[in-house]
């Protein structure tokens, strides 16, 4: 034990004394956490809206006047008065507006007469977010103009009423699990992925393996203080993030002992993962070419930025097995639904059986040769 | 050859390390091929060739770091390969790379290494203590590894491997990298401590006088087999010729090679360049006058003459054929191609 706990005091005292490690593996996440979770997930304001109107009826004055109300109030468009339809499809193509609205000729007629009144609405598909946003926006419109101004006393349509069962979550929120999950990832790639292989290659390995330290006690004492270096960083992560999207749950005593369990869980699968890839590596470039490949395998299958019900099965298949889907699920069930033990036991059961199961696998492979 | 004697010197002391048949293969490549020797309590004994030739490999076997092939190594009276904790427990080694963390302390270092070798807590302080005095490192053991020179590195590395009272020290190549002064003031340590610590030493080195100074035995090793052992005296004897006459011509020609080998007690001629030749002789001041005779009855002029006495590089000249220096700067390998249409 006391060879180990010297492979482990040699971990801190380097980590703690050169805090690159410590920097870049809160950096870069809590980076994406204020531009992604300020970038996405955001509402579409100021988008150019062309108008053609080819009736000038009272219904089209009306129809422009809600698209005034909407340019003053939520401000998700503004209006540009067009004169000619193929100008302004040509228009939306280049991208120099982003929708156009036609009101054809006998609008009014048709509306009044209950004559099946249309509207035209030219998108720019391409941009899935921005054409989806602006035909809710209209569908919208529409829907009001069309509702009849005295409403019947016995509803006839079916109605859904829908409950939502947790505050507003804003993408930031939306974001803060998988960013404390790349926290601990991006510690374990760096501390127990890339430091390890230089260790080896510049020979400190050579050193440990001369003294009578067993093969146990250096496996366990390397992975036990990478374990520990990407707790620290789970937990400055969580503390930070929560603060940042404004997160109160973190002054729960009970949701932080389950914030606390998932971080050991999830540090353990994480440093057992890397160290089974880096078991049996020498060559300093291969952890660093693994990075990025690693990072896209297991961070978007994990369900932390798109819901796993929308990938096709081999997908799935992935984040099944990925260390980081569990994670993500369990950091969700407390951060952001306040779920308690019942939610995260099988997060923790799987992360806490992925550490163990990949570092035993790792154990035979370590040689304790050169 | 003076293997016997020498032999027969470290026979009379108990042995600290046995070499038996050690043999050492990368698939078909045999690194260390059929290697004895051994090493008697409190000894510095050296393992001398170029860079590849099977040095380190066989003290990385000796050392437990690689599994032998083929024979055995008994350390400490503990054979390596059956009992390879116990070999660890009593042997102090210095690999090639520097081992000490950068980050830490020159005293974390130490205090890491004691653990590692359950050094008990109440030595801990007075070993490290100790051994900071015996490489003069007592006054930077507060300072990053990483701010000390090259050669107080090295002494650091030398410190770490004596932490916990090694019985047998072994350092591979232990002065490479190092400058001149820095060098000597290592040898310097080394031989304090062998004589304070009562310690059984094997290093490699490819420095002769490295080896001629430190060394009480020397092996020497070229491509994987022993070619020599003895003390460096021994060896210098086993060479016939007891000094070396380097004679520099002002002008290159065929002819000096055999007018050279014709003179009276020359045992060996070595061309080194054009013009430039090491002389083997039973008698240096003999040959310098019948060289100058032969230079003035020829016309010929001398640039330089120098006689000394036979060295390692002499030693290892006559029992490889080449000399170590031109192992360790091998000539460039590509060469520019002719240029079209030029003259051969």
């Amino acid at each position: 034990m006391n060879r180990m706990s010297a492979i482990i005091e040699r971990e801190m005292r380097k980590f703690f004394r050169s805090p690159t490690l410590m920097i870049m593996s809160l950096m870069m996440p809590l980076l994406q956490l204020v531009i992604m979770g300020n970038a996405f997930g955001g509402k579409i304001v100021g988008a150019r809206v062309a108008v053609i109107d080819y009736d000038h009826g009272p219904e089209a004055v009306r129809l422009r006047e809600s698209f005034d109300a909407v340019a003053a109030n939520i401000k998700t468009f503004k209006t540009i008065e067009y004169k000619d339809e193929f100008q302004a499809r040509e228009d939306v193509r280049t991208g120099r507006i982003d929708a156009a609205v036609v009101i054809p000729a006998q609008y009014s007629r048709r509306v009044y007469s209950q004559d099946k009144p249309q509207l035209g609405l030219v998108v720019d598909n391409s941009d899935q977010f921005m054409s989806g946003s602006l035909e809710a926006e209209m569908q919208a419109l529409v829907t009001a103009l069309t509702t009849p101004v005295i409403q019947p006393r016995l509803a006839n349509s079916i109605a859904l009423e829908i409950v939502e069962l947790y505050p507003y979550v804003n993408y930031m929120k939306f974001l803060l699990p998988l960013t404390v999950s790349l926290a601990m990832y991006i510690s374990v790639m760096i501390g127990g992925g890339m430091l390890y292989i230089d260790d080896k290659a510049r020979g400190v390995h050579e050193g440990y393996l001369v003294t009578p330290i067993t093969k146990f006690e250096l496996v366990f004492g390397m992975n036990i203080a990478g374990s520990i270096k990407a707790m620290l960083a789970g937990i400055s992560i969580t503390v930070i993030g929560s603060l940042m999207a404004g997160l109160g749950v973190i002054f729960h005593p009970q949701a932080l002992a389950e914030l606390l369990c998932l971080i050991v869980a999830a540090s353990i699968a994480f440093n057992g993962m890397m160290f089974l890839l880096m078991v049996r590596v020498d060559d300093p470039l291969v952890p660093r070419a693994m990075f990025g490949v690693l990072n896209t395998l297991l961070l978007y299958p994990s369900g932390g930025m798109y819901p796993i019900a929308a990938f096709p099965r081999w997908l799935q298949a992935i984040s099944v097995v990925d260390p980081f889907t569990y994670c993500v699920h369990g950091f969700k069930a407390v951060l952001l639904k306040d779920g308690g033990f019942v939610a995260i036991q099988y997060d923790l059961l799987f992360l806490f059986a992925f550490g163990i199961g990949t570092l035993l696998i790792a154990t035979p492979l370590f040689k304790r040769t050169l | 050859m003076s293997t016997a004697s020498a032999n027969s010197l470290s026979a009379e002391r108990p042995q600290a390390i046995t070499v038996e048949h050690a043999v050492k293969r990368y698939g078909s490549f045999e690194a260390v091929k059929d290697v004895s020797f051994s090493v008697a309590e409190g000894e510095i004994f050296g393992l001398l060739g170029p860079n590849g030739a099977g040095k380190s490999t066989l003290i990385r076997m000796m050392t437990t770091l690689i599994p032998l092939t083929g024979g055995r190594a008994i350390v400490a009276g503990h054979d390596v390969a059956k009992d390879p904790d116990a070999v660890r427990r009593v042997i102090g080694v210095i690999p090639q790379a520097l081992t000490s963390d950068p980050d830490l302390t020159v005293e974390e270092n130490l205090s890491i290494y004691a653990k590692l070798y359950s050094v008990p807590r109440v030595e801990r302080a007075k070993n490290i203590a100790a051994v900071l005095e015996a490489v003069d490192l007592t006054q930077w053991r507060g300072a990053q590894t990483k701010t000390l020179s090259g050669g107080m590195r090295r002494r650091l590395e030398i410190a770490r491997g004596l932490v916990h009272n090694p019985k047998i020290f072994f350092l591979d190549e232990p002065t490479t990298g190092l400058d001149p002064v820095s060098r000597i003031a290592v040898w310097e340590m080394l031989d304090n401590l062998r004589r304070t610590r009562n310690l059984t030493m094997l290093l490699t080195t490819h420095y002769m006088e490295e080896a001629d100074k430190l060394c009480d035995r020397i092996a020497i090793v070229d491509h994987g087999t022993l070619v020599a052992l003895g003390s460096p005296i021994e060896l210098k004897h086993s060479v016939p010729g007891a000094n070396v006459v380097e004679v520099h011509f002002d002008r290159e020609s065929e002819e000096w090679q055999k007018r050279l080998e014709g003179l009276e007690g020359v045992t060996s001629v070595q061309a080194e360049s054009a013009g430039f030749y090491r002389v083997l002789t039973s008698s240096g001041s003999k040959t310098t006058m019948q060289l100058v005779e032969m230079a003035a009855s020829l016309g010929e002029t001398l640039t330089s003459l120098s006689v000394q006495n036979t060295s390692l590089d002499d030693v290892f000249v006559h029992y490889t054929g080449r000399q170590l220096r031109d192992e360790q700067v091998k000539p460039p390998a590509f060469t520019l191609p002719p240029r079209p249409g030029a003259r051969p």
